[in-house]
């Protein structure tokens, strides 16, 4: 059934970061929404794992309304929806196999030795099979976000929403990420929203990208339309150059 | 001056709205940390080592400051009640002293700057690294997993730690009275025995029940408003030292005021 975010705003203080966006994500699609820092992004994908309550508009996952559910509703959402934050958002008083096996235990229904067989099997799918033992502050800025990645595959979600995985990155650990993005969606046939400014990786990974500017999806297509696109907006963020960005 | 005027009101004010919506959120928090009692799957597995390092981590700092102030209680009063009054009130102020007002605050006090700093510091961080978040996302409760132990664990720990500390005090200011002060044993536990009532031990509990959930509590709540990176962290940790002192000596004075 896909997301569908249709007309969603939200505003911080006296500042309006989404203003009526609308976007689809079919079954197993993956789509970039990119723009600049401070544009929304992380905003919008917290909608989705209702993380934030729009001020107007809906997101709905599998036809569910994320912005009327209730505790329970949530809890069942968030078992279907794996978030991957920019940050990976490990629990650093954890080691890194107690990171990813925390959803399944709360999940439920799993033996403790299930738990730790998936656990083992999600941190070899991202590469990271001997490193369960290691706490966060022991990894590399690409080994957390391989953590934070084995962490929402671990309960096998249907959805992936990825916050910037790139960012920060070196250009090899984030051809890396953007293998294993695709290998995650080849091997696992889950969809992916992914927020991210960086255009290489989104052209690399995504079905579509989204333009965020203004609030709004301004533009959307493929990764050759976006590439081919006469608007200025567009050609501005493709090209990194401000006086076409901003007009 | 009008001007001035003008924007001193406006100061208060602000002050004011933020004090208010502060209470607001606050009694929110306290209402979803109630609701979250019943998910103890959810923080029962934390409770036993919420327990360990809110209590039983505390009572070394908890018995050394008892412990001298035991003695100076001991030496104070002796100083202070040589000549006119007969010295086993050593025994009476040392105790009576130690049990309703000195074990109870200075412990709480002390535990506002170890217990409270260190779990908004701890939360705080997990917010700003949004930690929180990724709770949330693993279809946790953050108030369920992270405040209801560390509350519970200071409701529960807190009378613990007292009473030992109470009990630390006392025994120093006997020992200091037996060495440097010329009384006897005989002497001590005749002034202790004079004016106690077990209503005062039950006193001593009741206070420490209710400053263990305002340390933790504040502790939790200003960690889990912690905004802006390491500054914000820093911050959220100094405004729950002051706000659960504060707290802790405005319920001392109500419990003297309706229990005594």
């Amino acid at each position: 059934m896909g997301i569908r975010i249709s007309g969603l705003a939200k505003r911080f203080g006296s500042k309006s970061v989404l203003r009526g966006f609308d976007l689809e994500v079919g079954e197993n699609e993956t789509v970039a929404i990119v723009g600049p820092s401070g544009a929304g992004k992380s905003a919008l994908l917290k909608h989705v794992v209702g993380l934030l309550r729009p001020d107007a508009g809906t997101v709905e996952v599998d036809g569910a309304d994320v912005g009327t559910l209730d505790g329970a509703g949530l809890a069942e959402l968030r078992r279907k929806v794996g978030y991957v934050f920019q940050s990976a958002a490990l629990f650093d008083s954890m080691t890194i196999a107690e990171n990813v096996g925390m959803g399944l235990r709360r999940a439920g229904g799993r033996a403790q030795a299930q738990v730790r067989a998936r656990v083992e099997e999600c941190l070899a799918l991202v590469g990271l099979a001997e490193m369960g033992g290691r706490r966060p502050a022991d990894l590399s800025g690409g080994q957390r976000k391989r953590a934070g990645l084995a962490r929402a595959i671990a309960a096998s979600p249907r959805y992936l929403l990825y916050d910037e995985p790139t960012t920060g990155l070196d250009p090899v650990t984030t051809t890396s990420i953007d293998r294993l993005m695709l290998r995650m969606r080849r091997e696992l046939g889950v969809a992916a929203l992914m927020v991210t400014h960086d255009m290489t990786s989104a052209a690399r990974v995504a079905d579509r990208i989204a333009l965020l500017h203004e609030g709004r999806a301004w533009f959307t297509g493929t990764p050759s339309e976006v590439e081919s696109a006469r608007d200025p907006v567009v050609r501005g963020f493709v090209q990194g150059d401000p006086r076409l960005y901003y007009g | 001056m009008a001007e001035l005027f003008a924007e001193s009101l406006a100061a208060v004010g602000r002050a004011a709205t933020n004090a208010l919506a502060a209470v607001g959120r606050a009694s929110r928090m306290a209402a979803a940390a109630a609701r979250a009692l019943a998910k103890t799957s959810m923080w029962g597995p934390q409770l036993l080592a919420q327990l360990a390092r809110v209590g039983v981590a505390s009572v070394p700092i908890a018995l050394f400051i008892a412990t001298f102030t035991g003695i100076v209680m001991s030496l104070q009063a002796s100083y202070t009640l040589t000549g006119a009054i007969p010295l086993y009130f050593v025994g009476v102020l040392v105790s009576k002293t130690m049990i309703l007002e000195l074990g109870p605050v200075l412990t709480a006090l002390t535990l506002a700057g170890r217990v409270g700093a260190a779990i908004s510091a701890e939360l705080g961080t997990m917010k700003v690294t949004e930690q929180v978040d990724a709770l949330e996302t693993l279809a946790y409760d953050p108030v369920a997993y992270l405040v209801v132990p560390r509350v519970l664990a200071g409701t529960l720990m807190f009378p613990v730690v007292v009473l030992l500390a109470v009990t630390a005090g006392i025994g120093a200011g006997w020992v200091a009275a037996l060495q440097l002060l010329d009384m006897s044993s005989a002497e001590f536990v005749k002034g202790m025995r004079l004016f106690f009532a077990p209503w005062d031990v039950w006193f001593c509990v009741v206070k420490s029940v209710s400053f263990g959930f305002v340390v933790t509590g504040v502790g939790c709540f200003c960690g889990l408003a912690a905004k802006g990176g390491a500054e914000g962290v820093g911050r959220c940790a100094t405004r729950s030292v002051v706000a659960s002192s504060m707290i802790v000596l405005v319920l001392d004075a109500l419990w003297a005021a309706t229990l005594l």
